[in-house]
């Protein structure tokens, strides 16, 4: 095999910096690349059309009562909710093979595994349709007397849920603790207060500061005015100073977001540690499977008939679609359009929508498949997540550590954010090869587990080109974000992207919402 | 180098760099090895590398002051230093490992060493500086002399964590520092030849047999790390294996073997009849009706599975145990397969390797008795095996007239950890009937007997031959003497494994 080229080392210093990239090439070792490849997304698909223009008139008419346009988890949802209030002639139209979007699962013999969405927060009393969802699936053991569900204990993360890699040693939680100052200390408490606060804030209207989804939380000024800045801002404001502090909110918000503390508005950022604290001090059970959300996509698309490969170019307000299929053009008549697709695609297919600052962050996923676990290093034993603190990747999580599987073959998936400006990223890694991405994923492992290459069978790697809106500054409570939840004619909107955050309890939320418009327009005018 | 004054006295300055340099960095590694060897063998890093690294500065500081001491010989004197570094550097973890299983004072042999390391290799910089006087200016010395030293500093902090720890180990990696050290003196008593005049042969002989003792104990380090784990044990140790999964051992002594799973006493087979008939009999005879399926978790050793199997009724046995190499363990090592009366071996036993865990979630059989031996959990791996939810699945296996019959850590050495176990597996659906016996190699040892539905203990011991169980001890067990009744204990779930910390905190006050 060749020497490793310049250009992939090239591609090694943009994603991982220039100091991993150098170590390319030292030593006598031949990297070994493992087989594997880029999976398709549906970028091709989509792109494509923007590219060809509008498809020919079609000549096939079917009628429905929902078409439902994009199978990720805002148009499951519409669709189950729908089902739940007896409306059944539904159809989902999805660009890609399988459904799920970004939720999507894949499993090999070994076990499922994610790619993208792996976790939702456990629901709360308040929360009775995701409670619903999570009981179809049996996820539910008992119910708390104030309504909380107790969720499954072999769906709650498994301790340990998260560990960190830092100078040859793994250390348990994502806060590094092993040699914080005493003003380490105090800011860290001060920062857990400040959270515990906003967490326990209720609003005279009885609605929380930061709550999942979005929709449910205060709009009073004081919390509003947190979106105007950037939360880096705000921690400055306040006195966090602290480097681990710091580095654990740069770290939530590139994990959440694809962006760093100095891109994510304040309030998106107290959202991340706020929104997930029930009334009392503790955080909220992870609810996790092996394929990640896959399992909720798969338990959706049992009772929907979705049509994949479709791409819809075009929707009218009296609920025309016209369609591009395997089978060529078609056309749609719908009593009911939920237009579950991302903002941009959605002001390409209804374009005098009114516009919001909307900006997408670009997301790489690779799934590495391990014949072997690799021989561990010094302190914290093996976890959910595990995390490189002087990486630009997020780590990655291990498939089977929740079923209880510590030993042999198993799949971890690693995430890689691209936290500048998405069209850049986009640019940067169209010309990528497999195996540029492959040495990237490769060498970021390398550093807690040098033998790592050695144990990969397999490496498939996913790029979300528009992987995720992002909540930079202003972007949450621009007026524009709630105007456009208004129908047009027969198409209601539903997508995460609405909440200008992407998070499974926002898809779903619109999800639900845009069924209960359907429901309500169908008693408004009785068919 | 423009301004170098010509080699008076014929020292190659830039030559002599390279020994700062490489002098900081085998002295850095050295502290980092006391670091990590500390906080391995003792614990609380924080403590050992804060203990590590300011006594060996300040040791540096000492070995300072006493450089003014020197007067003559300064190059002999220098590279004499440099083979003291290289001999008690080089032999500082494979000594400390050896200590750790001999000494009862562990901590102040390693900052005893750290403090002899830290004071010699403080000699050496002044020392290297005073040799080069007049070779350059004042201020060029102290320059490249500290430029030298803070970058072999460097050097050591990047390549142990990444290169010495991962490749070649602790002890290796101590070894091959003397060695390196060794080197770098050998080769001094040419840099140096003008002012050692004869006195160079007799280090050169020296350096030699340094080097050559670093080498051959390089070649020895495996059989080294066995040496230094066999002085952690009280016995010989008659056979060493590590399988993926964990550390078998076995020690030989005067009152017969022992069984250790990484560092932890599995059993004495002197009184392990105690242990494995109270683990196992309650449950079997605590049954609705004879059992005649049995489920054994854990305990590949065989010893459960011998006692289970001395039941006329059982017909078949399944043993799940993770480990392969155990099982196997059992079944061939000639003292263990004769203690277990080669039980292993019986035709009505099935031996499946795999997580009990997932096995019990994808077995769908019913069993009459399943007696649960798993190592104590001290570990998020082990005490996945004492939650609810591994109770609650163990539970759906268990015919409805079956009991179970677990170890569950010492109820007076851990307490609340042993309440937490019986606190989890009610919460897991089971009724639970706590007990204890004495076993000397443990002590006060508890488990638990639990069914279905609420019983009574059993009071008439079996129809088999046994050394331990009688009517009366039977009836001694099932009472908790005042302190180790029961405490107040969350439940250990997956998401919370609050066993492990129970179980952390209350043996660490035993284990002084």
């Amino acid at each position: 095999m060749a020497a490793v080229g310049p250009s992939r080392r090239d591609f090694v210093a943009l994603l991982l910096g220039a100091p991993v990239a150098a170590a390319i090439g030292c030593g006598s070792k031949q990297a070994r690349i493992p087989p594997g490849q880029i999976i398709e997304t549906g970028a091709r698909r989509g792109h494509a059309v923007l590219r060809d223009g509008p498809p020919p008139t079609p000549t096939r008419w079917r009628d429905v009562e929902v078409a439902i346009v994009g199978g990720g988890i805002a148009g499951l949802t519409a669709a189950w909710e729908l089902r739940r209030k007896g409306i059944i002639d539904v159809v989902i139209y999805e660009l890609d093979d399988v459904p799920g979007g970004t939720a999507r699962g894949s499993a090999s013999p070994v076990t499922g595994y994610p790619w993208g969405a792996h976790y939702i927060v456990a629901p709360q009393h308040d929360q009775p349709d995701l409670i619903a969802l999570l009981d179809e699936l049996g996820a539910i053991e008992s119910m708390r007397p104030d309504g909380t569900p107790v969720i499954d204990e072999a769906l709650r993360c498994r301790e340990l849920e998260e560990r960190v890699f830092y100078r040859g040693r793994w250390y348990e939680g994502l806060y590094l603790e092993a040699g914080a100052s005493v003003e380490d200390r105090r800011q860290r408490d001060l920062f857990n207060a400040e959270i515990l606060r906003w967490s326990t804030f209720r609003d005279p209207a009885g609605r929380r500061a930061f709550s999942l989804p979005v929709s449910q939380a205060s709009d009073l000024p004081e919390l509003t005015a947190l979106d105007k800045i950037s939360f880096a801002s705000w921690l400055d404001s306040k006195g966090f100073t602290s480097e681990r502090l710091r580095w654990l909110c740069d770290y939530s918000c590139r994990d959440d977001y694809a962006l760093d503390a100095a891109g994510t508005s304040a309030w998106a950022g107290l959202f991340y540690f706020a929104s997930r604290r029930g009334a009392g001090a503790s955080y909220q059970s992870v609810v996790t499977w092996p394929d990640g959300n896959g399992t909720l996509v798969r338990h959706f698309a049992k009772e929907v008939p979705i049509e994949p490969g479709v791409v819809v170019t075009r929707v009218d307000p009296d609920g025309t679609l016209v369609a591009v299929g395997p089978q060529g053009a078609f056309g749609v008549r719908a009593k009911h359009v939920v237009l579950a697709v991302p903002g941009f695609v959605a002001d390409h297919l209804v374009p005098d929508r009114p516009k919001t600052v909307a900006d997408y962050g670009a997301w790489a996923v690779a799934n590495l498949h391990l014949r072997a676990r690799p021989v561990e290093r010094l302190g914290a034993p093996p976890a959910w997540d595990s995390v490189i603190r002087n990486s630009k990747s997020l780590g990655y999580v291990s498939a089977t550590h929740q079923r209880g599987r510590e030993h042999g073959p198993t799949v971890w998936t690693w995430f890689y954010p691209f936290t500048g400006p998405g069209d850049v990223a986009r640019r940067e890694v169209v010309d990528a090869s497999y195996e540029d991405w492959a040495e990237v994923v490769l060498r970021d492992l390398e550093l807690p587990h040098p033998q790592i290459r050695e144990l990969v069978d397999k490496i498939e790697i996913a790029f979300w080109g528009h992987g995720m809106i992002r909540p930079r500054p202003g972007a949450l409570f621009d007026p524009a974000r709630l105007a456009r939840l208004q129908p047009r004619g027969r198409i209601h909107f539903a997508h995460t992207d609405l909440s200008g955050i992407a998070l499974f309890e926002e898809a779903f939320d619109h999800g639900l919402r845009a069924a209960r418009e359907i429901v309500a327009a169908r008693q408004a005018t009785p068919a | 180098m423009a301004d170098d004054k010509p080699a008076g006295r014929g020292i190659p300055a830039s030559a002599l760099y390279i020994n700062v340099f490489v002098v900081a960095t085998c002295g850095l590694v050295y502290e980092l090895l006391a670091g990590t060897l500390g906080s391995y063998l003792l614990g609380d890093s924080v403590t050992q590398f804060s203990l590590v690294i300011g006594l060996y500065l300040s040791a540096m500081g000492v070995g300072a002051w006493i450089s003014r001491r020197i007067d003559t010989n300064l190059a002999a004197k220098f590279l004499e230093i440099e083979l003291a570094v290289a001999v008690i550097g080089g032999l500082s973890a494979p000594a400390l490992f050896m200590a750790f299983g001999t000494v009862q004072h562990f901590q102040f042999v390693l900052l005893g060493f750290v403090f002899v390391i830290g004071t010699l290799v403080g000699l050496e910089i002044p020392l290297i500086m005073r040799l080069l006087e007049g070779q350059a200016t004042f201020k060029d010395i102290i320059s490249r002399v500290l430029t030298f030293d803070y970058i072999g500093a460097l050097a050591a902090a990047v390549l142990f964590p990444l290169v010495f720890v991962p490749q070649l180990g602790i002890v290796r990696t101590s070894l091959l520092m003397g060695a390196l050290n060794g080197a770098v003196a050998l080769w001094g008593t040419w840099l140096l030849a003008p002012q050692l005049g004869k006195a160079r042969i007799g280090l050169r002989i020296r350096a030699v047999l340094v080097i050559a003792g670093m080498v051959v104990a390089l070649g020895f380090a495996d059989r080294l790390t066995t040496f230094a784990e066999e002085q952690m044990y009280a016995d010989p140790v008659v056979y060493s294996e590590s399988s993926p999964y964990q550390r078998l051992l076995v020690t030989r002594g005067r009152s017969g073997f022992n069984l250790f799973l990484n560092g932890n006493l599995q059993f004495a087979s002197a009184d392990e009849y105690r242990y494995h008939e109270a683990l196992v009999h309650p449950a079997m005879i605590a049954a609705e009706t004879p059992p005649r399926r049995v489920l054994i978790l854990g305990g590949g050793d065989g010893l459960a599975l011998r006692e289970v199997l001395a039941h006329p009724s059982v017909e078949a046995v399944t043993l799940v145990d993770l480990d392969p190499a155990m099982t196997q363990l059992g079944k061939t090592f000639p003292p263990l397969a004769e203690l277990s009366r080669n039980s292993l071996e019986d035709k009505r036993v099935t031996i499946v390797n795999d997580d009990a865990m997932v096995w019990v979630d994808e077995n769908r059989e019913l069993w009459d008795a399943i007696i649960i031996d798993f190592p104590d959990p001290n570990t998020y791996g082990l005490a996945k095996l004492y939650t609810r939810l591994f109770y609650a699945r163990v539970n759906a296996r268990l015919s409805p007239g079956g009991a179970i019959g677990l170890q569950a850590t010492s109820p007076l050495f851990a307490r609340r950890a042993y309440w937490c176990i019986v606190e989890t597996m009610r919460a897991g659906g089971l009724f639970v009937r706590p007990y204890q016996v004495t076993v000397p190699s443990f002590g006060v040892w508890g488990f638990a007997l639990a069914r279905k539905l609420p019983f009574e203990p059993p009071t008439r011991a079996p129809d088999v031959a046994l050394r331990f169980i009688n009517d009366a001890a039977l009836a001694g067990m099932f009472e908790m003497a005042a302190d180790m009744t029961a405490l107040p204990v969350e439940v250990n779930h997956l998401d919370n494994q609050v066993l492990v910390r129970y179980y952390e905190r209350e043996w660490k006050r035993w284990q002084q």
